[in-house]
């Protein structure tokens, strides 16, 4: 190849090679931008809920009932949420876990292709059309509201979500570990059961937290099931449940500035749950990733 | 690489007079008494045909090597033989796998005791990875519903059997995935004996190991091959040479040339066999 004298082929720039370095750049600089307004917009959540919610936190916050007027506390509200995402998640989990076995480890690729599926359109079907269902379907036959419909509501949310993930963990399990057991005599359950789930555990756990911390701040399923209550501690699934989704939209909505600060605090103990959850949920998560790595 | 029939020949052949330390039960009373037999065996992976019409014996006491290109069957070959075959979706099978003179295809005869007496060692050592090294070794037995009392025994006689009770008897809880990887391939040499299978199947079972580790898992068949009859897949043919009494040359497919390993490596009747031992293709 001829070259101009005394230009080494390494140093030898043209034309292309400038455009190329311009559009790396170009590209690197676009990508930091977006990832900077997505960090941006949660701190701006995070400090302006913290801000206005901080003042209203206090003991009193956590130990009194909701009340129209003046003072009073969430504790209510965190006591029915607990019970109504808690009775959502004891029905939510174990069929999505469920269902997750049978799409990774038993169905036909037709069928379990056929499910996900399904299970992509339920995860996006909006969540007031969810609470308008159950709405017809528990509501209106009862003639009342009650916690338990609430929590129907939330675990027709969460079902997808666990049942996406754990299928998507139980996939990453490698074939070779499930072929290991199935050649030593197990059966495809018992493969399933001693070696597959054990090796995902911690992922499935992850899947199962991250739907909790979605479904406690869900308020369209709520708003239609479980949002005529008393300002007390209602701890029966059968009555309407006080909860800390509803409680911040109706304080939202009052006339009152101390219910205004108060909804700012909800918000903040409902943000810092999450924030809770989902820190526990990385943690189950990378000790899958170790495990799953070790055994690739 | 260079391959020679000659070099394939004076390969070194693992010591005979290396013997182990006297496992205390069940491994060392095993005896290799079971003829595997193949007869018009065929399989398929939905249209394609894998292995065709393949007639071919497992003698007790003889190490058989399967041997030929990647893609040529033999590895299908050997998984039908524990009906693994038939787990892969589109896959099935036709023809006879005789154990002694049971059909192991036939609908009569249950895949889970098949795969008792049948047991395989697989190319990537596949240790459990949330198991430690004793659960590894004592998975099979509690899959087959072993008396909790017998375990223990029978991990430490397996991880003799294995050549790795010695390396790993002071850290029996630890987890089987610390083990460096001819060590885990050893332990899982170990979890396949523990149910004492009259048959072992061995799918390049040294194919992801260094050669020092490969040195042991050969010298470790030459001692295991009186217990149990085995099968060993492999692309080396060096392998072949040190550990098999018996190769079998597989070709698209097809199973071209059985016959003693020194004959086959040597003096083959085939021309595709002289071609593919002395490396001019594959």
């Amino acid at each position: 190849m001829s070259q101009p004298a005394g230009t080494h082929p390494l140093l030898a720039t043209n034309g292309n090679l400038r455009r190329r370095h311009a559009v790396n750049r170009a590209v690197e600089i676009s990508a930091w931008i977006a990832a900077l307004l997505a960090v941006a917009v949660l701190a701006l959540v995070i400090t302006s809920v913290a801000v206005k919610g901080i003042s209203s936190i206090n003991i009193d916050f956590f130990t009194k009932n909701t009340a129209n007027f003046g003072g009073g506390g969430i504790g209510n509200a965190i006591v029915g949420s607990a019970i109504i995402v808690g009775v959502a998640t004891l029905m939510a989990v174990p069929l999505g876990i469920l269902v997750a076995i049978y799409t990774s480890e038993f169905a036909g690729q037709r069928s379990a292709f056929a499910i996900r599926y399904v299970l992509d359109i339920l995860n996006g079907v909006p969540t007031i059309v969810t609470a308008i269902f159950i709405f017809g379907l528990i509501v209106v036959p009862q003639g009342k509201q009650s916690g338990f419909a609430g929590s129907v509501a939330l675990a027709i949310v969460m079902l997808p979500l666990i049942a996406r993930s754990c299928h998507e963990v139980l996939t990453l399990v490698p074939g070779a570990v499930k072929e290991a057991g199935l050649a030593l005599g197990a059966s495809r359950w018992r493969t399933t059961l001693s070696v597959v789930i054990p090796t995902a555990i911690s992922g499935m756990i992850t899947g199962a937290l991250l739907a909790v911390a979605r479904a406690a701040g869900e308020t369209a399923p709520l708003l239609l099931t479980t949002s005529i209550f008393p300002d007390l501690v209602q701890t029966s699934p059968g009555q309407a449940i006080p909860n800390i989704p509803v409680t911040i939209f109706k304080y939202s909505e009052s006339p009152d500035p101390t219910k205004h600060a108060q909804a700012w605090g909800a918000a903040l103990i409902l943000i810092l749950f999450v924030l809770l959850i989902s820190i526990i949920a990385r943690t189950f998560s990378a000790r899958t990733r170790r495990r799953l790595g070790a055994a690739r | 690489m260079p391959r020679s029939p000659g070099e394939a020949e004076s390969a070194p052949r693992p010591p005979e007079s290396q013997t182990m330390s006297g496992p205390p039960a069940g491994i060392e009373e095993m005896h290799a008494t079971r003829h595997v037999r193949l007869e018009d065996l065929n399989a398929y992976y939905g249209s394609n045909h894998a292995v065709k019409d393949v007639n071919l014996s497992f003698e007790p006491g003889r190490v058989t090597a399967i041997i030929g290109p990647s893609g040529c069957g033999k590895s299908t070959m050997v998984r039908c033989v524990n009906r693994m075959h038939e787990e892969i979706p589109g896959a099935r099978s036709d023809g006879h796998v005789l154990l002694d003179d049971v059909d192991l295809h036939a609908s009569n005869v249950d895949v889970v005791s098949v795969r008792r007496l049948v047991g395989m060692v697989f190319q990537k050592p596949n240790p459990f990875p949330t198991m430690s090294i004793s659960d590894n070794v004592a998975s099979g037995l509690r899959f087959t519903g072993t008396p909790r009392g017998e375990i223990s025994d029978r991990v430490e006689s397996a991880l003799e059997g294995a050549g790795l009770w010695n390396e790993v008897k002071d850290r029996l809880s630890s987890p089987g995935m610390g083990l460096s990887g001819g060590q885990q391939q050893r332990l899982c040499i170990a979890r396949a004996l523990a149910v004492e299978p009259d048959v072992l199947l061995m799918d390049e079972p040294c194919s992801a190991l260094d050669p020092v580790a490969t040195l042991k898992i050969e010298e470790l068949i030459g001692q295991l091959k009186e217990k149990v009859t085995i099968a060993i897949v492999t692309h080396n043919m060096q392998q072949a040479g040190r550990v098999a009494d018996t190769t079998a040359f597989m070709l698209d497919g097809e199973l071209i040339e059985v016959g003693p390993t020194d004959k086959m490596f040597t003096t083959p009747d085939d021309d595709r066999t002289e071609q593919y031992v002395t490396g001019k293709f594959g």
